[in-house]
């Protein structure tokens, strides 16, 4: 892993909910079966975990990604997964791209640990930039070897064979044959050389243009079969007693009431309490009539969450890849020099990814190997969770993931899938387990609030000479400014033992780190009496930023508009994940009431040379639509170690009438590499809109969500 | 147990359920058809939207007794012969899904309003839909594909509250 990656990999590292079982030596025995015992003595998940960096390398040989059948398929092989993101159609592109092969031709496995090359996870926004390069590598080298075999089959020139449409053609004979033909089926042995002849993206003919989801059919006709629709022989469906709240030990149980009922089998393992049912509403009806008592110690409240973020700092913790610091210049010095000083504190709340497909797995004992359907990120982390969890060998696990219900960085881990493993091996049958919507807003894992201060200074001219900000708990996502400023004090700070259970959202920290500098950028401009898109060309070096700042401007209609009581503009940008985005936001006030409507939004994105324009507006658009709920009203109450809103009725998430205007402006730079989308577009909206409703009614809101609650009525 | 007949996509169907089991459940669990989706159980989500006697409705509240007797249509029994429902239709010509687990419901949801009104306006649409939630936020394509059933025009990601 290099250094960038195994940053990343720390930001999105999410602390595992405790197993509260642990497979007793008689449990292991019987499930492995005498013969095997010597292999458990050593926790061989563990063992091999530390060993995994030197076994578990990324291939270099055509064959680990691709093949080529007789019957002239493609299948390539990619431990990355399809979770809406639309990867499965924009690497297909790649593929058919370098190897001219057919859009038809191809087909992904994804997310198998089994059949595809070990992976860190889909996160980060790195499946473009990272599986794309790899993939098209693959292909053109194995487009190359296609070449040479026709060449050597021919006995012709090198220079006389070319590939197009799954054919060799050959210039001096015009005779042809198919890749399934010259292969015919046998392995592509060949190593990817360094610098494999990729095409360029001016010259693409697949890549670079719109392409429908390639299975499209299977949703629209409701025949994809997510993780929570399949079934296995025998299945028994399993539910888990949950804690009265975090962190709560178990003090006494009992569960005579269910142990006569045919059918129903109750798992009662430390602290782990579950059962398994023939269908879902005996499992739900058993649970209820277990009786148990928790202990729970006494936990932070909501109400006190920001004295203790701010407070209780670690400089130990390796939480999101532990405390960071940066300095350039002197803070001092650039405060003195400035014409007008600035200090505000931003606040972001715990918000839930709210996937919806919740949680979900099915797992099935064959021996002491276990295989696993489950939704998650982070295939293969979930197959060394359960190998750690079980006390068996990595290579007894294989787990699958399906095309997934969204995650949002939501579903890294094997929570689900350990459980429903851990039911399964009582029952000795396959056991599907599928969260409640309680249960996901609950025992998920929550993306972290934050406090961030800022101090800056700024000339009358509008050049920024001072800039100290620092996050406290939210993480260090996009912490540094874009903005070209001589002294900056960047500091991360990680707090001890949060409230919730943290750890990875769509676009991480970059979201309120883009909040708290953008609000903040806004907050300047209006003290030192500059446009704020005047102030960000002051400060800005960068051509790509300005670019898109300018882009989104001149769509949008900035300048040309007059803010009044009942309207107001806003503008945010920023850079992160290789992307450039730059947003603006029209709010419409109704001051009677203090209600806020987003009216109209603007997108300006750069990510590179585009593969998939249609699919990349369609992730664009969507990601501003989320960012609507984070922005306006997404919050976790939570008092006491219990979350208070667990349900979509109390917890709101955008819905259709809160769709305003979208338009996004794509730039499609084809000299620069493809980068991911997945996340970036996510972090305009928020300070846009905060800038908005500052510029219709002189309220400036430094938090998020910024409408928990309706605005003081005027009027 | 007791047995329940219904009418499901055009077939008599009798089912042993469990006393308390909803709809959803029966459709998925007991009749294979996993296309309608659990997303909340609340009747918050809309995923488990199908249509009951020509009305839309959140299955996964539906006790299945209450039922009995009725006719349902789930996303299954809309295309005909192979032959895609324009709704369907619509929805692959305007990419109006990223997971799409939310799909099935929103078909569904549309395809009752469409039943009711053949040429709503945008407010009708989206006070209709407003139950139906997509995580993803591909609202504006959604609209659109309505738009597009209704003999307007769909413009994708251009389009939105008027």
């Amino acid at each position: 892993m290099n250094q960038q990656d195994a940053f990343e990999a720390a930001q999105h590292a999410v602390e595992r909910l405790t197993h509260l079982f642990e497979v007793t030596r008689r449990d292991l025995f019987k499930l492995l079966g005498a013969g095997l015992v010597v292999g458990i003595c050593e926790p061989a998940g563990l063992g091999q975990e530390s060993g995994r960096a030197e076994s578990e390398t990324i291939p270099q040989d055509v064959a680990s990604w691709l093949h080529v059948g007789a019957d002239e398929k493609i299948t390539v092989f990619t431990g990355k997964v399809e979770m809406g993101q639309n990867i499965r159609t924009s690497l297909a592109q790649q593929v058919a791209e370098e190897l001219r092969a057919p859009m038809d031709s191809i087909s992904l496995i994804m997310g198998d640990t089994s059949l595809t090359p070990f992976d860190l996870g889909t996160f980060g926004s790195r499946s473009t930039p990272q599986m794309g390069t790899q993939l098209r590598k693959a292909s053109a080298c194995a487009r190359e070897l296609l070449l040479d075999m026709a060449a050597e089959r021919w006995s012709v020139d090198r220079k006389q064979v070319s590939a197009s449409d799954g054919f060799i053609a050959n210039a001096a004979n015009g005779r042809r044959l198919s890749f399934g033909e010259l292969t015919e089926g046998q392995k592509l042995v060949k190593l990817l050389g360094a610098d494999p002849p990729v095409t360029p993206a001016t010259e693409w003919r697949v890549a670079g243009k719109p392409w429908p989801k390639v299975d499209g059919r299977d949703f629209v006709t409701g025949t994809h079969r997510y993780t929570s629709d399949l079934t296995r022989p025998g299945m028994l469906h399993g539910k888990v007693l949950r804690p009265t709240a975090f962190n709560a030990r178990l003090v006494s149980f009992d569960a005579k009431a269910v142990e006569k009922i045919a059918g129903i089998q109750v798992v009662h393992d430390g602290d782990f309490v579950g059962v398994t049912a023939p269908d879902t509403a005996s499992a739900a009806n058993a649970l209820d009539l277990l009786q148990a008592e928790w202990n729970a110690p006494p936990q932070i409240s909501e109400s006190g969450l920001y004295e203790y973020l701010r407070h209780n700092q670690d400089r130990n913790t390796r939480g999101f890849g532990g405390h960071s610091s940066h300095e350039t210049g002197s803070i001092q010095a650039g405060m003195a020099a400035a014409a007008k000083t600035l200090s505000q504190s931003y606040t972001v709340a715990y918000i839930q990814h709210a996937p919806l497909e919740p949680r979900a797995a099915v797992a099935e004992w064959e021996g002491n190997k276990l295989t696993v359907w489950t939704g998650t990120q982070r295939p293969f982390a979930v197959r060394d969770e359960l190998a750690e969890a079980f006390h068996i060998p990595l290579t007894q696990v294989r787990v699958m993931v399906p095309d997934t219900g969204s995650a949002y960085g939501g579903k890294h881990t094997g929570d689900a899938a350990v459980e429903a493993a851990r039911l399964a091996k009582a029952a000795g049958k396959p056991v599907k387990l599928v969260w409640t919507r309680e249960e996901e807003f609950t025992w998920a894992y929550f993306r972290p609030s934050g406090v961030i201060d800022i101090q800056s200074g700024v000339t009358a001219d509008g050049t920024i000479t001072a800039w100290e900000f620092h996050n406290y708990n939210s993480g260090p996502a996009a912490i540094g400014t874009p903005y070209n400023i001589a002294n900056q004090k960047i500091e991360f700070h990680p707090t001890s033992n949060p409230p919730l259970r943290q750890g990875s959202y769509r676009g991480l920290a970059a979201t309120a780190n883009h909040f708290a500098r953008e609000s903040h950028m806004d907050e300047l401009a209006h003290l030192a009496g500059i446009d704020p898109l005047a102030l960000r060309f002051k400060n800005i070096t960068d051509p790509r930023l300005r670019a898109v700042f300018e882009a989104v401007a001149e769509s949008f209609g900035w300048g040309k508009l007059s803010a009044s009581p009942t309207r107001g503009f806003g503008i945010a940008g920023g850079y992160e994940k290789g992307g450039y985005l730059a947003t603006c936001a029209e709010v419409a006030v109704d001051p009677k009431k203090g209600e806020v409507t987003i009216v109209r939004v603007v997108q300006a994105f750069d990510c590179g040379a585009v593969i998939n324009p249609d699919g990349l507006r369609n992730q664009i658009s969507g990601a501003i639509v989320q960012g609507i709920g984070g922005a306006m009203f997404e919050a976790v109450h939570f008092a006491n170690g219990r979350v208070l809103n667990p349900h979509f009725r109390d917890y709101r998430v955008p819905r259709f009438r809160d769709l305003p205007q979208i338009e996004v402006v794509l730039i499609d730079r084809k000299d620069q590499p493809s980068m991911g989308a997945g996340e970036t577009p996510l972090m305009g909206l928020a300070p846009a809109v905060g800038g908005a409703i500052f510029t219709a009614t002189g309220i400036r809101l430094r938090s998020l969500p910024l409408l928990p609650k309706p605005l003081p009525r005027s009027g | 147990m007791h047995a329940i007949k219904l009418n499901v996509n055009g077939s008599e169907r009798t089912i042993e359920a469990t006393p308390g089991e909803t709809l959803l459940s029966v459709l998925r669990d007991r009749l294979g058809l996993t296309g309608t989706k659990y997303g909340c159980g609340e009747g918050q989500c809309g995923a488990c939207t199908v249509v009951l006697e020509g009305k839309p409705i959140r299955s996964c509240r539906i006790p299945i007794e209450s039922v009995a007797g009725d006719t349902i249509l789930t996303i299954e029994g809309l295309a005909q012969n192979g032959a895609l429902h324009p709704i369907q239709q619509a929805f692959l010509q305007e990419e109006a899904y990223q997971c799409a687990f939310c799909t099935s419901g929103m078909i569904m949801s549309a395809y009752a309003l469409l039943a009711a009104t053949p040429h709503p306006s945008d407010d009708d649409i989206l006070d209709y839909m407003n139950g139906n939630v997509c995580r993803c936020g591909t609202y504006p394509r959604i609209l659109a594909a309505i738009r597009r059933v209704a003999r307007r025009t769909g413009t994708g990601d251009r389009v939105g509250k008027p």
